[in-house]
């Protein structure tokens, strides 16, 4: 079975999506990253779906469940590159994410995350 | 009913061609005082395309080849006309002027022939009006055309997405926002967030002139598309009254942030992108007391 691939970069996890989601894939996903939450004691999870350029309301409640799951390990979610018609879509659908932080590339995703931490374990 | 007799239609407008337009220009003088010069060359024009198309093609039908020059010469005219800004009814005189002096003509030449004059003005008749309709289609259609392209341009115009400073964008909205303009409005907000990388945008609502629930409901769309890009959004140039009609209606803005001046968001903006304005040390003292 196909899985998305988990990175680790320091105390943050990267997924990058970039193939169509289905139940299967998301359920995996899920699986996976709060397994690699709570194994590397991650502090921030980054989603980049810069190349997803199409949407549903399961793609978008799958990424407000991941981020729901994060918080409550104790890791900030952080939703980078949605492109100008995914996010007009997720808007139509009435999914706007509450709760879910979101950036315009990677290196501002890990700019959020990193200042996100400094505040929290001050 | 036997099969009519050929017409002596062609056969007079070639005979009195001169005559004819001479009483029509004349006729127009009178109708249309002013313009009267440039209609006699559309006159002479449209004169030699009836007696042509007359002579080759159908009298009862003018979608025919035979009467292609005549078409393109009063669709050329009316286009020219709604363009200038005429009304239909004074575009359709031209054609229908014609009816005068083409029916007195008729009266001269079949002079006797009660019946044959009856059938001739018949058939003119039938002509000059389809000709006529014609006329007043295309002019409609051109002014629907402009109304069209007038339509494509405001919408154009009213959705500048302007660069403030590195990292912010300004959206000065004007006019009413309907669902059209919100989802061109919001899809060229968003693109220019990809293009320039901004973290700011402030939406200016200086230009709206009322906001309704609709009107509110939109803004927060747009607020919600920007805010999943990663780009904050501010709202400015909320009028007094504007204020008090959110409150009323019970729009919730409490998630978004407001300000009353585009300058008050633009101050916050540049904070929250980590710049400061400072003045300089060394300022002239007069510079300084005009300040």
């Amino acid at each position: 079975m196909d899985r998305i691939p988990v990175l680790k970069m320091g105390q943050f996890l990267l997924v990058t999506i970039q193939v169509d989601m289905h139940d299967q894939l998301a359920l995996a996903l899920q699986d996976d990253l709060t397994a690699q939450i709570v194994r590397h004691r991650a502090r921030g999870v980054l989603i980049d779906i810069s190349a997803v350029d199409m949407v549903d309301s399961f793609m978008g409640r799958m990424l407000g469940n991941i981020a729901g799951m994060a918080r409550i390990l104790d890791a900030e979610t952080v939703v980078v590159g949605m492109q100008p018609s995914v996010a007009i879509t997720l808007v139509e659908l009435g999914l706007a994410l509450p709760g879910v932080r979101t950036a315009l590339n990677v290196e501002k995703g890990v700019h959020l995350l990193t200042e996100a931490v400094r505040e929290s374990s001050s | 009913m036997s099969t009519p007799p050929v017409s002596r239609l062609p056969e007079i407008l070639a005979a009195s061609e001169n005559d004819l337009l001479a009483e029509w220009s004349a006729a127009l003088d009178r109708q249309m005082a002013s313009r009267a010069g440039t209609l006699r060359a559309v006159a002479a024009d449209f004169l030699s395309a009836l007696r042509n198309g007359a002579q080759k093609g159908e009298l009862s039908d003018i979608s025919g080849q035979a009467w292609a020059p005549m078409r393109s010469l009063l669709e050329q005219f009316s286009r020219d006309r709604a363009i200038q800004g005429f009304s239909a009814s004074q575009t359709a005189t031209l054609v229908f002027s014609f009816k005068e002096p083409l029916f007195a003509r008729l009266r001269i030449a079949l002079a006797g022939d009660a019946d044959a004059l009856a059938r001739e003005t018949w058939t003119a008749n039938l002509l000059l009006d389809q000709l006529g309709l014609h006329t007043v289609e295309t002019f409609q259609q051109t002014r629907e055309e402009i109304i069209t392209r007038q339509q494509e341009e405001l919408l154009e115009l009213s959705t500048p997405v302007v660069q403030l400073w590195d990292g912010v964008l300004a959206l000065p909205l004007i006019g009413t926002l309907d669902s059209a303009r919100t989802g061109v409005v919001m899809q060229s907000m968003l693109e220019a967030i990809v293009n320039t990388g901004a973290e700011m945008a402030i939406i200016d609502i200086t230009g709206v002139p009322t906001v309704d629930t609709l009107v509110a409901q939109h803004l927060l769309k747009t607020v919600a598309a920007a805010r999943l890009m990663g780009a904050d959004c501010i709202i400015s140039g909320i009028r007094p009254q504007i204020a008090q009609t959110i409150i009323h209606l019970g729009v919730d803005l409490t998630n978004v942030i407001t300000k009353a001046t585009l300058a008050d968001a633009f101050k916050l903006a540049l904070q929250r992108t980590g710049m400061r304005i400072v003045r300089p040390e060394n300022v002239r003292p007069e510079a300084r007391k005009e300040a």
